[in-house]
């Protein structure tokens, strides 16, 4: 029988859960040792922030805030691939992948504690914000991706998505106009197997979320979003390819979200505890320690002295968010248009004279 | 020099701005080799390539996603929606991030960009290609809403919205895209955006309109003329944010107020109108607020459309009764 088309999806691993290498064409930025201990101790880092942030929401100091316990490897992988030119749009728990990129632990704190000025951030000032309608970050960053092409800029626009999200028109939407226009956007779905209590099984029949950019015309490729050195060669692949002008990728990174989805859920109720601790067995960060430890570039003695020094640093980013004042109330109207329209103004004048009234 | 339509003055203005701004680009269905399906982008493949006049996926999820990330960096994109019934699928977009990028931000980054869309009833198209659904987007902060109603009107305005820092909704009332023409000098010159247009000056009653329905107020304003009635007509062109001193300033000379829109009344803009004028007008009025609009139903199909739309007779009879009721 003639075939229209056949397609495979390669799943990349190097490191197994073990932290044991299962390939032996390691990439040069992996055999660069250094290179991987500065990644893991940058995992480290992200980890101690996120505790730290759920112990402040849970102590009233932050509001409702959405941790990524257990996707540290594929986030740190995104942000130490790209480069600073290149676009990043993210959802809303891509911590890793900003603090690599100069967004300050204290600015993220901020936006999660209400105040609009942590979206005004350290990092490149091109990059999106966090973007809570889920989905529409994607064609943001396709957007970015044809203005980069219309000025033949050799840049790339990244933007991450979770499984569930994978679901929506918009990330199907931004994957199809990428292969259309041959657009320089790499959309990886970050693939933590449930969208708030709702399983990866329910989000779709197929059997991989790569293959959704096969039908885009787009490479696809899934990768175990836990290993660092997969996750980073196939980022390095993609940004490569599409800087040359050869156009998009989909890249799945399978991943397990360790944490609830945010502070105000409770995962308990949709999943076994079972479930959550085989996941553990397979986090990123063990796996990385054991293998940097079975080359000798890592002991436990470093890792205690890592801990002590994010930790004071993460404590000095809380005290400066904590320390920062709300914003005067006619914030709330100056950065609504570029110039103030007389109505608006006649309404900034009423807030500010409640808000001197007190 | 040449006499245009509307839908003329409308390439025009496309063409002046993509000259003289290589940042501005179009994009939409149909925009390119076809030139629009009411030819608004017409020629403008040949003048810029296919880089800058971009025929998209029949997707409005993704006329509306990407025209936000373009925005965001650095250029200019003026995106069409083929008629403004097909605009709900660009929504989110439009609401969630276009009209509160500057503000989330801070500033950082902002989303200079223009949504073009055939409006409106009266040409007997299908279903879905009908609506009058600005006051959907006159309640979303951050946006500006603007509407022309005449060829030099619609040049200026567009010329002007493309290069307003913020995002626009330019909604082209279709009705009367080809309804006469007029000299429009392609000079690059850009009318205010935030005012409205004083058509007709009147001294016993105040016609506000927008769009299409400008048509037959200026009629209902000659028809009350001929009996001795001295209607001003205003038109408001640029909804939001809404210039409202004009209008007020009229009802303190006339005393009456009647508000045509062919939307459907409940919160229709007429009522932000309406409410201002009971705000800010109750001592200058002489008689109650009078709207003539579409009713709360859908716009019929059109064997039925035209007897939905407001008419001159519906209008001079309002006129009338603020007329009656003093």
């Amino acid at each position: 029988m003639p075939t229209a088309a056949t397609f495979e999806i390669e799943y990349v691993q190097y490191l197994n859960a073990e932290g044991k290498l299962v390939r032996d064409d390691l990439p040069a930025f992996a055999r660069d040792v250094r290179q991987l201990v500065k990644l893991y101790q940058e995992m480290l880092m992200v980890r101690i922030f996120d505790t730290k942030a759920i112990a402040l929401q849970r102590t009233g100091k932050l509001g409702t805030y959405a941790p990524c316990l257990g996707h540290e490897a594929t986030y740190l992988a995104i942000g130490s691939a790209m480069q600073e030119d290149d676009c990043f749009a993210p959802s809303y728990r891509e911590y890793g992948v900003q603090f690599h990129r100069g967004v300050k632990p204290r600015e993220l704190l901020m936006y999660w504690g209400g105040d609009e000025r942590g979206n005004n951030f350290s990092g490149p000032a091109h990059d999106f914000a966090w973007c809570v309608p889920i989905g529409t970050q994607c064609l943001h960053a396709a957007g970015a991706a044809l203005a980069f092409k219309t000025r033949k800029e050799p840049r790339v626009a990244v933007c991450t998505i979770g499984d569930g999200g994978s679901s929506k028109a918009d990330f199907n939407s931004a994957i199809n106009v990428a292969g259309a226009m041959t657009l320089p956007l790499v959309a990886v779905i970050v693939n933590n197997q449930w969208a708030i209590s709702v399983p990866r099984s329910a989000q779709t029949g197929a059997k991989t979320l790569a293959q959704k950019g096969i039908a885009a015309g787009l490479e696809c490729v899934q990768v175990d979003g836990n290993d660092l050195i997969a996750m980073r060669t196939v980022m390095d692949h993609a940004l490569k390819r599409a800087r040359h002008g050869h156009g998009g990728m989909v890249i799945e990174a399978v991943t397990y979200r360790l944490s609830d989805h945010t502070t105000a859920d409770d995962a308990r109720r949709y999943r076994s505890e079972q479930e959550v601790k085989d996941a553990w067995m397979r986090e990123p960060l063990r796996r990385m320690k054991a293998y940097l430890m079975s080359l000798n570039a890592w002991t436990e003695d470093e890792e205690t002295a890592l801990k002590e020094q994010c930790t004071k640093y993460v404590d000095g980013e809380v005290n400066a968010y904590l320390e920062t004042r709300a914003q005067p109330i006619e914030s709330m109207f100056d950065y609504t248009y570029a110039e103030l329209p007389p109505d608006l103004l006649v309404q900034r004048d009423e807030a500010i004279f409640w808000e001197k009234r007190g | 020099m040449a006499q245009i339509t509307l839908i003329e003055a409308v390439t025009q203005a496309l063409a002046w701005e993509m000259k003289h701004d290589p940042s501005v680009v179009v994009l939409g269905e149909d925009v390119g080799v076809n030139g629009g399906v009411f030819r608004a982008t017409q020629g403008l493949l040949d003048k810029f390539g296919a880089e800058r006049v971009i025929d998209t996926p029949l997707d409005e999820t993704t006329i509306g996603g990407i025209t936000v990330g373009l925005a965001a960096q650095g250029m200019k994109p003026v995106a069409e929606a083929q008629f403004e019934g097909f605009i709900y699928a660009m929504l989110e977009q439009i609401i969630c991030h276009a009209a509160r990028m500057r503000n989330r931000t801070r500033g950082r980054l902002t989303c200079p960009a223009v949504w073009r869309a055939p409006w409106g009833g009266g040409i007997r198209a299908p279903e879905h290609h009908s609506e009058a659904n600005e006051a959907l987007f006159t309640n979303v902060p951050g946006l500006r809403v603007v509407l022309p109603s005449s060829p030099a009107r619609a040049y200026g305005l567009l010329l002007a919205s493309i290069r307003d820092p913020d995002p626009v909704i330019f909604f082209e009332p279709k009705r009367i895209y080809r309804q006469y023409k007029e000299e429009v000098p392609d000079d690059g010159e850009a009318l205010p955006l935030d005012v409205c247009f004083v058509l007709r000056d009147g001294s016993d009653v105040t016609l506000v309109t927008w769009g299409a329905q400008v048509k037959e107020t200026l009629e209902a304003a000659e028809a009350l003329a001929a009996e001795g009635i001295s209607a001003e007509v205003i038109d408001v062109a640029t909804l939001k944010p809404l210039d409202f001193d004009t209008i007020h300033e009229s009802v303190r000379k006339t005393g009456r107020c009647v508000i045509v829109h062919e939307a459907p009344r409940t919160a229709g803009f007429g009522s932000e109108i309406s409410a201002r004028l009971a705000e800010h007008a109750m001592y200058d009025l002489v008689a109650p607020v009078e709207r003539v609009t579409g009713y709360d139903t859908h716009i019929p199909l059109f064997r039925l459309e035209m007897k939905y739309l407001p008419s001159v007779d519906k209008i001079v009879a309002a006129a009338k009764r603020t007329l009656a009721a003093s």
